[in-house]
């Protein structure tokens, strides 16, 4: 069974815009799989649908075994939070918490604070010296291997990671995409969204969207 | 568990903290609410006392007169109104005697009084020259009555207690206008029209002055009424009515001015928090995106407010005393004390108000979509 299974997945908004048609699509345990298109194309409807964000007007999802296409908000916020990691293109930490304190929030919606666990998590990622660090006072890497680390905390089944290099130099970029290198090597589920081509093509699979439509995978 | 407080107070703490700019705003506005409010709140417990000292202006608020069929009573009952009224402020005493004599060979109520008291009970006396001096041959004269006679200050005048008593020389020493009655009579030391009427040791009546209003000055009656023999004491019911009337539409407006200074805190604190609120979306949203659920996002702001409630309301509270002490000090001229009871009060309403303030905003954080992370809005 797959980890996640699209099945003729569509979205329409109002009745009459339709994001999304026929969509399918299969991630086994361990792939690392990238989501590419143009800007419009439906990429970020797909990711808030697999991400348990927004759910579907068609066909069916199943994330882990769980049926996720007709569940309520609570449920969706349920399965997010035990089952997916989030690396977002701005980062997204916390301003006003130290970079342990952002992993640890991670941990505190979805069990119970552990700073030894959360120093642990930065070590991971290369940047536990720099735990006690506001976001400000970290460079754009930094910040993203904080945010690596923090959706690393709660052993997701599925990492979701929207151009997770968008925002950062190439030397940053190296570096992130080292790590999803070896996060995919120790048997992580990835699932990417990017318009780079590098980042495409370190992934296992590549899969492409245009008007909503797969066009390849 | 224990972690998981911490990391609550945590994020609630340094989401201020950590924003300094915006916490001071927010601060600010709590601080002045509450600045307000414990400041209306002080003056409105303290406008009675004050205003009854300040009422204190217009004479006397109790008449002592003598009980039954009696037409006097001695001027040791005096010392037994004092003993009576030991747990009030008693502004002052005033004594008074009153005979028919002849001034100038005119016929007079001439009143013997304690100048001194008289003074504190009746500052309100316009008085061109001086009052007369205790042992000295001095007459004080009502406008009216001077006028009658054609005296001035420092005119000569005779006085004498009836026909065939002795006449004596008096010196004008002042002229007295109070707008009343007391511009028909005369006025000399009380001890001195004692002597020369033969009645020593008695008093008509004393007027007395208290600082209390309402009940409390009924409960003033009664203890003069219990505690000395051969009197019975009397409001001035003109005083006190126009003092009930006054200080009750002053505190009513008090009252007003405190309710319309907590809408508007109201209203300016649920603004403030409601751009804070629209500041933070994208935050409320990662939080949702990493799981915190409606319940969270509420308890997180209640939280701040409650916080910034509690801050502002002991920057407003000890504000708010110098406020009152200072409206107290330029307006009545007296200071007063500092209430922790009030000082409470605003405390938990700065709380309750920033907390209810913190509702409406709490509410849009609730319906933040998670997915606004994910479309970089």
């Amino acid at each position: 069974m797959s980890l996640l299974e699209l099945k003729d997945v569509s979205m329409e908004y109002n009745g009459k815009v339709k994001a999304l048609e026929h969509i399918n699509l299969s991630v086994e345990q361990g792939d690392w799989v990238a989501i590419m298109g143009p800007s419009g194309s439906g990429k970020t409807t797909l990711m808030n649908i697999i991400g348990c964000m927004d759910t579907a007007t068609g066909g069916s999802v199943v994330l882990d075994g769980v049926d996720i296409t007709n569940a309520s908000r609570p449920e969706l916020m349920r399965i997010r939070r035990d089952k997916i990691g989030m690396v977002f293109q701005q980062f997204h930490l916390i301003p006003y918490l130290t970079a342990v304190e952002n992993v640890m929030v991670a941990q505190y919606y979805h069990s119970m604070p552990d700073r030894e666990e959360a120093i642990a998590a930065l070590a991971r990622v290369g940047v536990a010296e720099r735990a006690d660090h506001l976001p400000s006072q970290l460079s754009g890497g930094e910040q993203q291997r904080v945010c690596i680390a923090r959706a690393l905390i709660n052993y997701p089944v599925l990492i979701l990671a929207d151009e997770p290099t968008g925002n950062l130099d190439e030397a940053n970029q190296n570096l992130v995409m080292q790590i999803f290198r070896e996060l995919h090597d120790e048997g992580h589920t990835i699932l990417t969204v990017t318009h780079s081509p590098e980042v495409g093509a370190a992934a296992e699979r590549c899969v492409v969207i245009e008007h909503g439509h797969m066009k390849a995978q | 568990m224990w972690s998981k407080y911490k990391m609550f107070l945590t994020m609630v703490f340094y989401s201020m903290l950590r924003r300094k700019t915006r916490l001071f705003i927010t601060l600010l506005a709590v601080a002045v609410g509450a600045t307000i409010i414990s400041g209306m709140v002080t003056v409105y417990r303290e406008v009675p006392a004050q205003m009854s000292r300040a009422f204190r202006a217009y004479g006397a608020n109790l008449l002592v007169l003598p009980s039954g069929e009696r037409t006097e009573v001695s001027d040791e009952r005096l010392k037994e109104i004092r003993e009576s009224l030991s747990e009030y402020e008693i502004v002052g005493i005033a004594p008074f005697l009153y005979d028919t004599m002849a001034v100038n060979k005119q016929p007079v109520i001439v009143g013997g009084t304690d100048f001194e008291e008289l003074q504190k009970v009746s500052p309100y006396w316009q008085l061109e020259g001086e009052y007369p001096r205790a042992g000295e041959k001095e007459v004080l004269l009502g406008a009216e009555f001077a006028q009658k006679l054609g005296a001035k200050k420092g005119s000569s005048v005779t006085m004498s207690a009836g026909e065939g008593k002795a006449v004596q020389n008096y010196t004008v020493s002042g002229i007295v206008r109070t707008g009343g009655k007391e511009e028909q009579l005369a006025y000399v030391p009380l001890a001195q029209l004692q002597r020369m009427t033969g009645r020593k040791g008695a008093v008509s009546l004393a007027q007395v002055s208290v600082v209390a209003d309402g009940d409390r000055l009924e409960e003033a009656v009664a203890k003069v009424a219990a505690g000395t023999r051969d009197v019975t004491p009397q409001l001035v019911k003109q005083i006190a009515h126009s003092e009930g009337t006054v200080l009750g539409k002053l505190q009513a407006l008090v009252l007003l001015v405190t309710i319309v200074v907590l809408v508007l805190t109201l209203i300016c604190v649920t603004t403030t928090m409601m751009a804070v609120v629209t500041e933070r979306r994208k935050e409320i949203g990662l939080k949702k995106a990493l799981g915190a659920d409606n319940r969270d996002v509420v308890l997180e702001f209640l939280g701040n407010g409650c916080l910034l409630g509690a801050f502002g309301g002991v920057a407003g509270t000890g504000l708010g005393y110098l406020f009152a002490q200072s409206v107290s000090l330029h307006v009545f001229g007296r200071g007063i004390e500092f209430s922790p009871m009030i000082a409470a009060f605003s405390l938990v309403l700065s709380i309750v108000i920033t907390g209810l303030a913190s509702l409406v905003p709490v509410r849009i954080a609730t319906s933040v979509d998670p997915a606004i992370v994910l479309r970089g809005e």
